[in-house]
């Protein structure tokens, strides 16, 4: 049976309206006449068509903490933002340090149907920064993976960093570091500034992220490896990469939403919805972290999502958890920090959220909007300003940063490999999403064919 | 002012008023009888996650000289696994119908998140939390330095042209910023003596002046020098090598005591560590002000209770 869905009027990239035919799962015509048969015909009335959003960055909680977030949860958020795509990591319980976890969580997804899930595996075994875990048989499962991270925790010590970058390469892989010098960061609450002095919070310093991002690249770079540093939060961090890539050194780099929009002064109340790892900056850095962005120097932005219950939130800050929730808000935070500022355009935009993060993170199938690609897509209302709140999530979790404040823009749908998983503003329901996902899931071959 | 939080929020009138009423305080309190009337049937908690015998005891000094009825509630462990979370507790005290909290608790914000969570209605007393605020300790600090200098004519007056020099760990103090902001505020100005280790890496954003030499702040000529107690784990944790050097470094020793001039106040917030940062020679001087401390601390209290139960003061509304 033949499924299509014409959009009609869609700016694709931006650019001027055209219409977009989807048949089967792929996109099969772009500048379709507007008569053009399809099953279901939508109107996108002259708003933003982007590729499916990807995020190289999100915790799904799955399994172990599904208190949080679960794959199911998880990935109705990512859809609710404009992901088709999400990047699982591996700090789950049991940890994602072998075969058997990862593929679990990439047939939990592949059942939901929201959003084609790649789990991300550990580096070390059990995220103890000791000894390497069970990288190629990840990299050989069906889980197919292929970007390691004991995000959360750094990779610390230096020879296994070097061991790990090398081993991560055999297998085509990217080790994707979380940058924290744990020895400067004992007990840390906050930016180490003023304000972490005034309020009494144990300061997190630039320089423990600085440090550690100067020694990876210089090791990427003796070793010829793939380095891809993780949710990147200062100016320093930003000369570090824009220094090695200058150079040749094959590093990639990201930014979170928050560390684009919010700045230390939203600890002052102590509201701990503003703890995050690593810590929210200065207006200086935030800055810098824009305009890298701008530059091609910062690759990508990727949420970090990071479901939390609300009794981890609702506490003292020194015993609350880090992290804040952001599928959801991602596009609308990039429309008010890098689009309404005159920083990207929309094709721009679709590079950092999506066909940037795909190539790093070897998503083949994601990322395109060319006629043949998967029909992976968002189409989003720039314009629709709206006070953000929390009936504005869709997971589990309620730990957003931006409740109260005003977002501009709005995703309208989510298509992922043709059929819809946001639909006019709602999330489309469980069974049918499900039900769709079995018929569909195959166009993103990773999920379900070994690649050995 | 509803709750009192932080010294840095605190303005220069409420400052003031907090001191006068504290005089008024300190006349009852050369009485035969010190109990006042002002909170009968009003209930305080002392709310009290940490230890702390002093600050416990003169709290609950100054409200039982006030009448109020005062409940003792010691809760150790304070984090969200340790047992029954910040939240639970407020809002069983809430619901036993309290009038007052008073608040001492390791993690810094925890005030500021009592009186603004919603989860308790009623005035707020920080009592000391973590390494961020101690304002009861600085405002009686200010009493005493503004009771020896002005003695009977005390009232309405600042601590303008004062220069007070605070030796030890600032970084880890909360005695030292509730001091320090408050200490601007009345007009003083603020030195600070430690090593680079004891102090926060932006100290150049507060208002005071940096010394490294303990010798070369004394000999600059200082009306008050206030000495912090150190803590013994710092050493393990290389913020210094160890006592002995603390000691000769920014130890108010007997040398360096016979070395001040003598209208020179010294104090201390106590507990002390004689022999490591103060000398029992300068601790148990006539230029001692460490037991004067103590005693207004239950004048201050009384005041900071008055003020904000019975909002009695327009100015401090």
């Amino acid at each position: 049976m033949t499924t299509s869905t014409l959009f009609l009027n869609a700016r694709v990239l931006g650019a001027d309206s055209e219409n977009v035919l989807v048949e089967n799962g792929r996109i099969a015509r772009r500048g379709a006449p507007a008569d053009c048969e399809a099953v279901e015909v939508v109107d996108v009335a002259g708003n933003i068509m982007l590729p499916g959003l990807v995020d190289l960055h999100t915790h799904l909680r799955e399994p172990g903490f599904e208190q949080s977030e679960t794959v199911l949860t998880g990935t109705q958020a990512a859809a609710a933002g404009g992901f088709t795509t999400v990047f699982a990591m591996a700090n789950t319980n049991p940890v994602a340090d072998n075969a058997g976890v990862v593929e679990q969580v990439a047939r939990l997804g592949e059942e939901a149907g929201y959003a084609t899930v790649h789990p991300i595996g550990a580096v070390t075994e059990g995220l103890a920064g000791e000894r390497l875990a069970d990288i190629g048989g990840m990299a050989a499962s069906r889980a197919h993976v292929r970007v390691f991270s004991d995000d959360g925790k750094c990779v610390h010590d230096s020879l296994l960093m070097r061991r790990a970058l090398e081993y991560v390469a055999t297998f085509d892989g990217v080790l994707a570091q979380h940058a924290q010098d744990p020895r400067l960061t004992v007990d840390a609450q906050m930016n180490e500034g003023e304000v972490s002095a005034r309020l009494g919070l144990t300061g997190w310093p630039a320089v423990a992220e600085e440090s550690i991002i100067a020694r990876d690249v210089l090791l990427a770079e003796y070793l010829g490896a793939r380095l891809h540093i993780c949710h990147v939060s200062t100016r320093g961090s930003v000369e570090i990469v824009r220094a090695a890539k200058a150079r040749g050194v094959c590093v990639t780099a990201e930014v979170t939403p928050h560390h684009l929009l919010l700045t230390e002064e939203f600890a002052l109340g102590y509201d701990a919805r503003f703890k995050v790892n690593p810590p929210l900056r200065t207006e200086e850095d935030v800055i810098a972290l824009r305009r890298a962005v701008a530059d091609g120097t910062i690759d990508i932005v990727a949420t970090d999502h990071a479901p939390h219950p609300i009794d981890t939130k609702d506490c003292e800050w020194d015993s609350a958890a880090f992290g804040m929730v952001g599928l959801e808000s991602a596009l609308p935070i990039v429309n008010k920090t890098l689009v309404q500022t005159g920083m990207l355009d929309w094709s721009a935009v679709a590079r950092v959220l999506s066909s940037s993060p795909a190539e790093i993170g070897k998503a083949s199938s994601a990322g395109s909007l060319g006629e043949g690609a998967v029909a992976d897509l968002v189409i989003f209302d720039p314009h629709a300003s709206r006070v953000w709140s929390t009936s504005d999530l869709s997971g589990r979790s309620l730990n957003t940063p931006y409740a109260g404040i005003e977002l501009p823009g709005r995703v309208i749908h989510t298509m992922r490999h043709g059929y819809f998983t946001f639909h006019d503003g709602n999330l489309r329901d469980e069974a049918l999403v499900a039900a769709d996902a079995q018929k569909y899931g195959h166009l993103s071959s990773t999920q379900t064919v070994a690649k050995d | 002012m509803r709750h009192l939080l932080s010294t840095h929020d605190l303005d220069r009138d409420n400052a003031i008023s907090i001191l006068d009423i504290a005089e008024d305080m300190a006349s009852f309190g050369h009485r035969d009888v010190k109990k006042l009337p002002a909170l009968r049937g009003k209930a305080v908690v002392n709310l009290f996650y940490e230890d702390s015998t002093r600050t416990r005891t003169s709290f609950e000094a100054a409200e039982k000289r006030l009448s109020a009825d005062v409940i003792n509630f010691s809760a150790k462990g304070s984090s969200v696994s340790k047992g029954e979370s910040l939240k639970d507790t407020a809002q069983t005290l809430d619901a036993m119908g309290i009038d007052a909290v008073v608040i001492r608790h390791g993690s810094s914000g925890a005030p500021h998140l009592l009186a603004h969570s919603g989860w308790i209605d009623v005035p707020v007393i920080n009592a000391g939390d973590g390494t961020h605020e101690h304002p009861t300790q600085a405002l009686l600090d200010a009493f005493t330095m503004r009771k020896k200098i002005y003695g009977e004519d005390s009232r309405g007056k600042d601590l303008s042209g004062v220069r007070v020099c605070i030796v030890g760990d600032i970084l880890h103090s909360r005695v030292a910023r509730s001091n320090i902001w408050l200490l601007s505020t009345l007009g003083a100005s603020v030195d600070i003596v430690a090593p680079i280790t004891l102090l926060p890496h932006s100290i150049g954003a507060w208002p005071v002046r940096v010394w490294h030499s303990l010798d070369d702040a004394l000999a600059s000529g200082c009306d008050v020098v206030m000495m912090l107690r150190i803590q013994a784990e710092r050493m393990t944790h290389a913020y210094f090598p160890n006592a002995r050097e603390y000691g000769r470094f920014w130890g108010l020793t007997a040398q360096r005591y016979r070395r001040l001039n003598s209208e020179t106040i010294i104090m201390h917030p106590g507990p002390m560590n004689r022999g490591l940062e103060i000398s029992s020679e300068a601790a148990d001087s006539p230029q001692s002000l460490i037991l004067e401390q103590v005693s207004n601390g239950v004048f201050v209290r009384m005041s900071v209770l008055y003020s904000l139960l019975t909002g009695a003061k327009g100015q401090l509304a």
